[in-house]
């Protein structure tokens, strides 16, 4: 072969395991869809079987998370990539590390299912699914802009992120406020409680993909402050004491979060 | 003129001469003819050999330019022009002829296959099922229209993965094109409008032009699945909201058979707590119904038009009493000649039934509630896309007001601010459920502004049912 000829070879080549690395990246995102989609209706209907075939089904995630990265280390180390195709490979790591969370958090609360099925119905428990599927909806559009390589659609994802800590911060307060009212309810609520903050952790996850994304077709970072609304770090809730209190008795300490730790 | 190339012909006439002339030579120098005659001869033969040969080549190469210019009409889509007369003797007269025929033929052919290609074409374009074409890697060959509506219209080319993810999906891709049969599967498109297809994939005989392996239709099942949700939801709803009521309801009878058998003040008290909640069941029950009613028709917009203010008053009219119980008054303002709105008339006055009845619910002891109409407005507000062709009325009540972070949820089903006092007030937490599908089957919206301590605002814009008659309704 001609020195032309064998440069369009590899041309070729490296096109086509970057399609392969996009490929597969693609394809997690899909499992990772599935399983939330799978856990919030295991949830709404409390399934257990449902809620137990999400649990083995993480494998499959766990196995293309190392094709992923096998695929990624070894076209740095045979291609040098530079530009475009280095961002494509680092994207590549980076979301898909950030997928295989979202599909652990699914099964988190898979498992959080099966403890709650033993427990009696919260009536609270109607506004988790709702909270599941704006975040459902996010990890699509998240994936949607990977796959069409959209910066619009990514920073459009990643202002969505306060709306889901803002559901999260008032599902807390909620919760809070039950678990004082009935202290029967306590083990019930806790769950429902860490059930929402993986919720909300899968947010966050999807967004950093989509800050990914935006790097990958703009090479440049999104700005640092991204908008976060989650108060719940602040939240105090007291007990009511009568009628003429307040509202639902709670007061928020402390000011304007200074950092974006979490709860 | 035909080109003849210039040194083909001396050399095929001094081939086909040669014998003749040698055979003279040697006669002529072993004398048996004369020179002269020789040379004549030799002469003659050259002369009409050049001649034959000549005439012959000439016809070859108009043959031959011919057949180029075919070439070219086959690229113009032209009819095949008259093919050259042949004279010359080497040649079958008719292979002009035929060689015509051949690309007349040949034409043909082609037009009925752009014909038939056109015609599956439209078939294909024409199927509402959106339907995609694989090559044998996976790879999108090609969509018809409405898959490029659902899909998008970038999807040519793409691997399948990145345009659809769900992994059933592509298992059942990858199955398909390794060699197995077809099969279907249902799946999920998530999204802000989640929709539910069933796919069918089948693989494709491999000898189809265009390399597609194999094509997945999808059938949207959405409409389906969505009803049979509905029902069971209404269930599950029925019976969750029903459990407390209908448990209290047990407890009393069989107190009343039990412990208070022969205490007829327990009785009198207990049966008075027995009817509410066997009350508070019936509206419920009521309330369910109703907004199962109106999700079912949702989608389908109303067509009647309704005289707001007629609506209005009426409603106003049949809270009176409920409000003088709490001292409190109904004041209705703006009421003048309002343009009539598209709608049901019944489902905007339940409507309002609801929003006023809260107001009393809610309003401080002693307060007013007023129910403030608007014209629709000259300039933009932020109302629906066409600000100027619908109207708004606003229910304000002087409350306790609503948090800031209850308000996005507040048209939630059984959604309640504070639970117990809710129920004391004879509340079913569908109210504003209702009113929020109501005004969604009008396509109008609802707004909420409340100011906690000070009262709240619940704001209903709705589309005229004429909106080129406002200019002279509004005066």
């Amino acid at each position: 072969m001609s020195t032309h000829e064998q440069h369009q070879h590899i041309v070729r080549e490296v096109d086509e395991q970057l399609q392969h690395l996009n490929q597969s990246v693609s394809r997690m995102g899909g499992l990772a869809e599935s399983q939330l989609s799978a856990v919030i209706d295991a949830f709404a209907k409390r399934d257990s079987a449902a809620a137990q075939r999400i649990i083995n089904a993480d494998s499959q995630l766990d196995e293309l998370e190392q094709t992923v990265e096998n695929a990624a280390i070894k076209f740095l180390a045979l291609r040098q990539p530079m530009a475009q195709d280095l961002r494509e490979v680092v994207t590549a790591f980076k979301a898909s590390h950030d997928i295989e969370r979202i599909g652990d958090y699914a099964v988190n609360i898979a498992k959080r299912v099966l403890a709650i099925n033993q427990m009696e119905p919260v009536s609270s428990a109607a506004s988790i699914p709702r909270m599941g599927r704006m975040v459902q909806s996010i990890v699509k559009d998240t994936m949607d802009a990977y796959a069409e390589r959209d910066a619009e659609k990514a920073i459009d994802v990643w202002h969505r992120d306060e709306e889901v800590d803002g559901m999260y911060t008032s599902l807390f307060r909620e919760l809070l406020t039950y678990m004082m009212e009935d202290p029967r309810a306590i083990t019930s609520c806790t769950h429902l409680l860490f059930i929402a903050k993986n919720i909300e952790r899968i947010g966050d996850h999807a967004t950093n993909v989509a800050e990914t994304v935006h790097y990958l077709v703009t090479g440049e970072r999104l700005d640092d402050s991204r908008p976060k609304s989650d108060t719940s770090s602040y939240a105090v809730v007291h007990p009511r004491n009568d009628e003429g209190g307040n509202e639902d008795g709670m007061d928020q300490a402390g000011g304007q979060p200074s950092s974006e730790k979490d709860a | 003129m035909a080109e003849v190339r210039p040194h083909r012909m001396p050399l095929a006439v001094a081939l086909l001469c040669a014998p003749a002339v040698l055979v003279l030579a040697v006669l002529a120098a072993l004398g048996e003819i004369g020179a002269q005659a020789a040379a004549a001869s030799a002469l003659a033969v050259l002369v009409g050999t050049s001649a034959l040969v000549g005439w012959h080549f000439r016809d070859v190469a108009s043959l031959r330019h011919y057949v180029e210019n075919l070439r070219q009409t086959w690229e113009d889509d032209a009819p095949v022009p008259a093919p050259p007369i042949i004279r010359s003797p080497g040649l079958d007269q008719n292979l002009g002829n035929v060689i015509a025929e051949t690309a007349r033929e040949r034409q043909q052919r082609r037009q009925e296959l752009r014909t038939f290609a056109a015609r599956q074409q439209s078939m294909l374009a024409a199927l509402p099922d959106p339907l995609l074409m694989l090559d044998r890697h996976g790879r999108i060959a090609d969509g018809n229209p409405a898959a490029r509506q659902l899909f998008g219209d970038g999807i040519q080319g793409r691997a399948l993965s990145t345009v659809l993810r769900h992994p059933d999906l592509l298992a059942a891709g990858e199955e398909v094109l390794g060699g197995g049969q077809g099969r279907s599967l249902e799946f999920t498109l998530p999204g802000a409008v989640e929709r539910i297809f069933t796919a069918r994939l089948e693989p494709l005989d491999q000898q189809s032009s265009d390399s597609s392996a194999a094509v997945i239709s999808f059938h949207d099942v959405t409409g389906l699945r969505r009803a049979e949700r509905m029902r069971a939801d209404f269930v599950a709803n029925a019976s969750h909201e029903l459990r407390t009521p209908l448990s209290s309801l047990l407890g009393f009878i069989e107190t009343l058979q039990g412990p208070a058998k022969d205490d007829p003040e327990g009785r009198e008290r207990f049966l008075a707590i027995m009817l509410e909640q066997a009350w508070r069941m019936s509206i419920l029950v009521e309330d369910l119904l109703s907004l199962s009613r109106i999700e079912l028709d949702e989608h389908s917009p109303p067509t009647g038009k309704v005289d707001i203010v007629r609506v209005l008053k009426r409603v106003a009219a049949e809270l009176e009493l409920k409000a003088k119980e709490k001292e409190m008054r109904v004041v209705l303002s703006g009421m003048r000649a309002l343009p009539p709105v598209l709608g049901d008339a019944d489902q905007i006055s339940q409507v309002f039934q609801n929003l006023v009845d809260n107001a009393i619910k809610y309003g401080h002891h002693g307060t007013d509630v007023r129910i403030i109409a608007e014209a629709p407005a000259q300039d933009a507000s932020p109302a629906r896309r066409s600000g100027a062709d619908t109207l708004s009325v606003s229910v304000l009540d002087q409350g306790e007001g609503i948090a800031r972070e209850h308000i996005p949820r507040l048209t939630e089903r059984f959604y309640r601010v504070d639970t117990a006092r809710s129920r004391s007030l004879g509340g079913t937490g569908l109210g504003l459920a209702i009113v929020k599908h109501i005004v969604n089957r009008h396509r109008g919206r609802l707004e909420i502004t409340s100011e906690v301590g000070q009262g709240s605002r619940f704001t209903v814009h709705l589309p005229l049912a004429e909106p080129a008659a406002r200019t002279k309704a509004a005066e």
